[in-house]
């Protein structure tokens, strides 16, 4: 066995990553992909613009014939959109993840003494501010609009505490994904083509009794309409319980079959 | 002898594609060791390997004493690797890349700016510092992509392939900054297609093919093995290919390669080019051209291997 002796280095990293050095590592990989957007706006533009382009057509044009009048609609739908945008929002993660490992970002960061899971983390953390800024654009667009809240900050923050865990569960989806597709607009691909229909055959956009009874059967265990509903709930009042109940279910059963196959293509891919 | 890089058998194998079947590699502190081989002969995966970014299959390694799977966390924070398959943030700054590298490295931040600021400096990259890195030049990312990997002031250097894809002038630049570096006594492992890049900055070299080892030395030791030089010979007449090759054999002492009219042999001493042409004057025989040249990779290897570094159906590293 051989030793170094001569230019021994001062520090070799302990073999444990301590988790106060953890949380740091994961904030500065957060700032890092919020950083990203200082440079490329059209991040921005793409985090802001679907939300207001949807909220402004849903009501304006959709709102009159769906419910009569464009006041009642945004009412109904504004939780709804809130959902279904979240839902395609957890998309940038597995096209952020997809990037890094296609274009040697990730191999760099895993050549560095960081925790295993600080660059996941990291995007993870980031992602989930970014949510939280759509959300609250969501909200301070259809108050301006006219959209009311009938619960108060309690039901505001409930509502986005149920966003944000459903998101963190789609997000083992994302990392599936993001992992295993070959590049960015594959993953892209995916993504919409698996969250478009599911969040349009939800009560997200149109009250269910309107639909064909078969599709019924559907949209009543589709979970966006159960999120949404318990985001009609927390903001509008009204029963709450049942439908964020079956919502946190849902995010369970996602995390409990995407987390390991996850995990497990990062293992093997990464 | 200390060794910062020691590896044993190392193998690796996707399918029953053997990308690495057992190599050994030694590299004493401070030295640059200089892994030459074609595309797909397996050199990519042993630096994935000794940079932790692969386990292996069999065998084991050891970078600066730690195991690079079981001590894979302190192997980490005393290399750095630049290449093919490290990059930097394309929408992130010169500087940001580099001032995040030094806080994941648990730089302060204000330490973590100097350095950033003093590597850039050294690259020449001050004034681009605040410029996304996508609109760098391919030369310039990769200076960045170096300095980033400079960051923690590492023991081991691993530069994949540093070079290819890189303008002439990029690639003399490059070089300079590698030989500072080996002037400040870090050890590098250098992957590269070029033997001239080879030649230029290794102390030792090994050559891999087929995920194997085929030979090693100090490049002057390498060059002797393999011909430091080429004759080449194309008789005016073609009626004269028969007799330049057997006067080249019989003086070379091995029999040349015979393409297109053009007779190609491997000149283990200069000193007998000047016999050849005597031998041919002495025959008659008119050469439309006659040359001597310095041993390109692939006759190096087909001095090595029997076989051209560039097989068809061969291209890809690691066909994973």
């Amino acid at each position: 066995m051989t030793t170094i002796t001569r230019t021994a280095p001062a520090v070799v990293a302990s073999p444990r990553v301590r988790p106060a050095a953890t949380a740091r590592h994961v904030a500065t990989l957060a700032w890092r992909s919020l950083v990203q957007i200082k440079h490329n706006p059209m991040e921005l533009l793409d985090l802001s613009v679907q939300p207001i382009m949807f909220l402004l057509l849903f009501t304006y044009v959709f709102g009159g014939a769906i419910a009569g009048s464009t006041g009642q609609y945004l009412q109904f739908a504004l939780p709804g959109l809130v959902a279904q945008n979240m839902l395609f929002a957890s998309m940038t993660t597995a096209v952020g993840l997809n990037t890094d490992i296609t274009k040697g970002v990730f191999d760099r960061l895993r050549t560095l003494p960081i925790a295993r899971s600080a660059p996941l983390a990291g995007r993870i953390v980031a992602d989930t501010l970014k949510q939280v800024w759509a959300f609250a654009l969501f909200l301070g667009l259809g108050l301006v609009l006219g959209f009311r809240v009938h619960t108060g900050v309690a039901g505001v923050l409930g509502a986005l505490a149920l966003l944000l865990t459903f998101a963190l569960a789609m997000s083992w989806a994302a990392v599936l994904v993001g992992v295993t597709a070959a590049d960015q607009e594959k993953v892209q691909i995916m993504m919409f083509s698996l969250m478009m229909p599911i969040t349009f055959t939800s009560n997200a956009f149109v009250r269910t009794d309107t639909m064909p009874s078969w599709l019924q059967k559907w949209v009543e265990i589709n979970p966006v309409s159960h999120l949404a509903d318990a985001v009609r709930g927390l903001l509008s009042g009204g029963p709450v319980a049942s439908d964020a109940v079956t919502s946190l279910l849902w995010a369970a059963g996602i995390t409990v079959v995407f987390a390991p196959l996850a995990v497990r293509a990062f293992r093997t891919r990464i | 002898m200390t060794h910062a890089i020691q590896a044993r058998d190392l193998a690796k194998h996707y399918g029953e594609t053997k990308a690495l079947d057992g190599v050994d590699l030694e590299v004493p502190q401070g030295r640059l060791l200089g892994v030459l081989g074609p595309n797909g002969a397996g050199k990519t995966t042993a630096v994935r390997i000794l940079a932790t970014l692969l386990r292996p299959d069999g065998g084991r390694a050891q970078v600066c004493g730690f195991d690079v799977v079981k001590q894979a966390h302190q192997v980490r924070s005393l290399i750095g690797l630049t290449g093919q398959y490290a990059a930097v943030d394309e929408t992130l700054t010169g500087v940001e890349n580099l001032v995040m590298i030094g806080r994941l490295l648990d730089m302060p931040r204000a330490d973590a700016r100097r350095r950033a600021a003093e590597l850039l400096d050294r690259f020449g990259l001050t004034d681009a510092g605040g410029r996304a890195a996508k609109t760098y030049s391919g030369g310039m990312r990769r200076r960045l992509d170096l300095a980033a990997s400079l960051v923690g002031r590492p023991q081991v250097l691993f530069l994949d392939e540093p070079t290819t894809g890189l303008d002439p002038r990029s690639r003399t630049e490059l070089w300079g900054v590698v030989r500072a570096l080996q002037s400040d006594g870090v050890t590098v492992l250098l992957t590269t297609q070029y033997l001239e890049e080879a030649d230029q900055l290794a102390d030792d070299i090994v050559v891999f093919d087929h995920g194997k080892v085929i030979a090693g030395g100090t490049p002057d030791e390498l060059k002797a093995t393999a011909g430091a030089q080429v004759l080449e010979v194309r008789p005016a007449e073609k009626a004269h290919l028969d007799l330049v090759e057997r006067v080249v054999g019989e003086l070379l002492g091995v029999p040349p390669e015979v393409t297109g009219g053009l007779v190609t042999g491997s000149v283990p001493d200069p000193a007998i080019v000047p016999a050849i042409v005597r031998r041919l004057d002495d025959l008659g025989v008119v050469a439309a051209e006659l040359s001597l040249r310095k041993a390109s990779l692939d006759e190096v290897f087909l001095a090595l291997t029997g076989h051209r570094a560039e097989e068809p159906g061969e291209q890809g590293e690691a066909a994973a």
